[in-house]
């Protein structure tokens, strides 16, 4: 069976709209077209039904109560939510927030506005597997201390952090516990009672649905959470999100959602295997390459590995009919290397060779063999062009040499 | 970001890959740039001492296409200039003929410099060799 060109291997940037994701949303759009908000027609109780449904078919994902899903635009504007309606609702509790270095920008970016609003922001450490040290978040907890945010599995290297541990942390030190679960709801058994999660972010587009919508679980009981909304309107979604709803996009969420729910366990090993498979035929084939992050404690899907003299855009560039994503300063926009494999400790000489493959629902085998086939031949070819290489089988130590940015190298 | 096809042209058919003997005295040899930035250029130029002008040139580079492409295009186009021509080349001019991006730009300031660096190599390594010769002369 020939694979079908260009191969798209970056599922964790964002996934295909399942067809049957597709299907449900459709009738919304010029059927059922009804703002969801309208109490007194039938066009609004047909919309509003759609999106009740699609509530609980999200909250039985993660084992919440209908009652606690929030409809946002999307996990960036819920990461903004629990964090900022926290912060203000419970100021006068305290103003302390802990959360660590390799979370996603709209969590850090968050933080970092908090702190110049006079909210203390503790950055936790990771150690080289990418997850937190339990005793460093012990130890950083203060009686001001209002919310620890930990995401459940990070974006680039697909480490899952010790979630159900830390919620049973905070749950002892009446801190509430936010998660990011955009890697992870959908793809491993997240539950919000069994991890003693207070709030959730979930991004649709990450798990066979539309961009555009996400949602914030928000626990009720066992305490119970407020937040200061940070979108002021109609009052909507319990005064916590104000804005018509996105009930196309809702009714797709909550169909993606319940498709996981039943095809998680059996696309998780799948995946897992066709994972395995491809790291299997790299270091099959290359020498100098390294896996980064922790293989154990990782999503089934994701693989990132550094290779070693070889540069990540020029590597990106040769297997131009195949979308994976690199760690490398020159594919980012501002020019930075990773900051999450920096926080691992991975050398920045190494961040620049990174690349991340995300496998997905509709991942072949076919594919997963071309990829591997197509890389392992860039990667000889341009090691081929490498100084690099060259002076690591001439036996010389790198990271020895002082390096010039002009007028030449002394050794 | 879509690359200029002769950007995409260089890095599948890249000029001059290789290296030259660095301990020819005829050899300049430039090591430009650092690993941590992603970008390593190493430009080598086979001199003619007599004619001054550059014979072979090869280059190594770990770093993006377009700092692939800057360096192959920088072996092009010393190949038979003097020295002295091959010192005058401009960064400027090699953004203009890869129709490099601004983002892009410091690819071709570091070729520029590689020449340099390759060409004051061979330049120091005259220079001594020309100190050693009336030495040699004298004990004849």
């Amino acid at each position: 069976m020939a694979v079908k060109l260009p191969i798209y291997m970056d599922y964790h940037a964002t996934t295909p709209v399942d067809p049957r994701v597709l299907e449900a949303m459709l009738p919304y759009f010029t059927q059922n077209f009804g703002n969801a908000a309208s109490r007194n027609h039938s066009f609004g109780w047909t919309a509003e039904e759609g999106v009740e449904n699609a509530r609980a078919q999200i909250a039985s994902l993660v084992g919440a109560s209908p009652k606690e899903i929030i409809f946002t635009s999307g996990a960036t504007e819920s990461n903004n939510l629990a964090i900022k309606g926290v912060a203000e609702m419970y100021r006068e509790k305290g103003n302390h927030i802990i959360t660590q270095v390799t979370e996603h920008k709209a969590v850090l970016d968050t933080c970092k506005r908090l702190e110049k609003a006079g909210c203390e922001v503790t950055y936790l450490p990771v150690e080289k597997d990418g997850r937190i040290n339990l005793d460093d978040l012990r130890r950083a907890i203060t009686p001001k201390t209002i919310l620890i945010s930990i995401m459940y599995a990070n974006n680039e290297i697909g480490v899952v952090q010790p979630i159900a541990e830390i919620g049973k942390i905070a749950k002892e030190k009446g801190i509430f516990f936010h998660v990011d679960g955009v890697q992870a709801v959908g793809k491993i058994p997240v539950d919000v009672q069994k991890d003693n999660i207070d709030l959730l972010s979930i991004s649709a587009h990450k798990l066979y649905g539309p961009k555009g919508v996400g949602a914030l679980y928000v626990r009720r009981r066992n305490p119970r959470v407020q937040l200061a909304a940070i979108i002021d309107g109609g009052g909507h979604e319990r005064g916590m999100r104000s804005g018509t709803l996105n009930v196309t996009g809702i009714v797709g969420f909550g169909k993606a959602c319940e498709l996981c729910q039943n095809e998680m366990a059996e696309e998780s090993a799948r995946l897992s295997r066709l994972r395995d498979r491809l790291k299997a035929n790299f270091f099959g084939k290359l020498d100098e390459i390294f896996v980064n992050g922790s293989l154990s404690e990782r999503l089934p899907h994701n693989l990132n590995i550094s290779f070693a003299y070889v540069e990540g855009e020029s590597l990106l560039m040769g297997i131009n009919d195949v979308a994976v994503s690199s760690g490398s300063a020159c594919t980012s926009a501002t020019l930075e290397p990773s900051y999450v494999l920096k926080a691992l400790g991975v050398g920045e000489d190494l961040a620049h060779t990174s690349i991340r493959f995300g496998l997905g629902r509709f991942t072949t085998q076919e594919e997963v063999d071309y990829v591997a086939d197509r890389v392992i031949e860039t990667v000889v070819r341009l090691r081929e062009l490498s100084p690099l290489y060259e002076m690591a089988k001439e036996g010389v130590d790198i990271s020895k040499m002082q390096w010039s940015a002009s007028a030449g190298a002394e050794h | 970001m879509a690359y200029s096809d002769k950007v995409v042209d260089h890095y599948n058919n890249p000029r001059n890959v290789g290296s030259l003997d660095k301990n020819d005295p005829n050899v300049g040899t430039g090591l430009v740039g650092a690993p941590e930035c992603g970008d390593v250029m190493k430009l080598q130029m086979k001199v003619n001492p007599q004619t001054q002008v550059i014979e072979e040139a090869k280059f190594k580079t770990f770093g993006c296409g377009s700092a692939i492409a800057s360096s192959s295009l920088a072996t092009e186009w010393v190949k038979g200039k003097t020295v002295e021509e091959a010192l005058a080349i401009k960064n400027t001019e090699i953004v203009k003929e890869l129709s490099l991006p601004p983002v892009k730009i410091h690819c071709s300031v570091l070729a520029e410099d590689a020449i340099k660096a390759a060409l004051n190599d061979w330049k120091k390594k005259q220079a001594s060799d020309a100190a050693a010769q009336p030495a040699a002369a004298a004990q004849q």
